[in-house]
């Protein structure tokens, strides 16, 4: 049942469209891996980002130490 | 018609945005309370420690810590940028998911299908979570367990979508049954919520609070990190569908049928 095509503002999903959204959510999926689960292992910078970003782990309500 | 770009853009915009305003809101609801809790561990209230260093040795005594990574003031601040990123990648996720979902919404309204999807996602991504697995402040929890709870944490993300499509797929197959709103809603709301119940009783139970830690701080910390998710998920919400409203259908919109 597609939804009336008029004032629908999105563009048609194409086989091209899902792989170019697959690898944009891939890549914002890598950066709230950073902010929300990384213990240094990817970011490489020892523990200072997950130390940085620490206040907003807990509040952003993901597990932490 | 928007381009994938142009619609993705507006989502890292409006994430970036409603991310740096749950940054405030996390600031001035929250940190009093992370405050109160590290002032607990460093009274030796606590029964796990938990070095602001991170310690990996679970022998390190709240009272001789070296020098941490970052300062407290450095923490209040990187919470800024942890709300700010974190509201760019879920802005930029939910544009691609309205792009890709847009079509199969039964709305003709670009806006309503915004706070829809928003509304959905904060049930599935913040609300089932949160009432499995609360989130706990600092000098909670034991360091030892933290994969495993990470692990139970995203297993409930992913049931509280699961438990949004059951939902949606159950009160599409009763719309058959009648029109009345009352059936699709009520058959759609039982299908998500027998979805989130069977997964929280098969899910481990984590408690790892110390008895000694005051409930009343334990709670109003746990507030503050749901209220800090709703500002976040509310702004994405109506910012997005702000940005994607198109009241007046453009002319070229029937002609750009190839974009
Ligand atoms: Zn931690």
């Amino acid at each position: 049942m597609p939804a009336p095509a008029r004032s629908v503002a999105v563009p048609a999903v194409s086989p091209r469209l899902l792989a170019t959204a697959l690898l944009t959510v891939g890549l914002l999926l890598t950066l709230a891996y950073l902010v929300a689960f990384d213990q240094g292992a990817v970011s490489r910078s020892g523990m200072f980002l997950h130390e940085l970003m620490h206040d907003g782990r807990h509040l952003l309500g993901v597990p932490c130490h | 018609m928007r381009t994938f770009g142009n619609l993705v853009v507006r989502g890292l915009l409006v994430g970036l945005f409603a991310g740096l305003l749950a940054g405030a809101f996390a600031y001035v609801t929250g940190e009093p309370h992370i405050d109160a809790a590290i002032a607990i561990e460093e009274a030796g209230g606590a029964a796990h420690t938990h070095g602001d260093s991170h310690d990996t040795s679970t022998e390190a005594a709240p009272a001789d810590e070296e020098e941490p990574l970052v300062s407290r003031s450095g923490q209040r601040a990187g919470l800024f940028l942890a709300t700010a990123l974190y509201g760019v990648a879920l802005g930029g996720i939910f544009a691609v998911g309205f792009t890709l979902l847009r079509r199969r919404l039964r709305t003709t309204n670009d806006s309503y299908a915004a706070l829809g999807l928003a509304a959905a996602g904060f049930v599935g991504i913040v609300l089932v979570p949160f009432l499995k697995y609360p989130p706990n402040p600092p000098a909670v929890g034991d360091p030892e367990t933290i994969t495993k709870r990470t692990v139970s944490y995203l297993l409930t993300l992913v049931i509280g979508l699961l438990a949004i499509w059951a939902g949606v797929a159950a009160s599409r197959w009763a719309a058959r049954f009648g029109e009345a709103p009352w059936i699709r809603l009520g058959v759609g709301g039982a299908a998500l919520l027998a979805t989130v119940v069977a997964a929280y009783l098969v899910l481990p139970a984590i408690n790892e609070v110390p008895g000694s830690f005051p409930a009343t701080l334990l709670w109003q910390f746990r507030f503050a990190s749901l209220g800090t998710q709703a500002v976040l998920w509310t702004l994405i919400g109506f910012g997005y569908a702000a940005l994607v409203d198109r009241r007046v259908p453009s002319k070229s919109e029937s002609e750009v049928v190839a974009a």
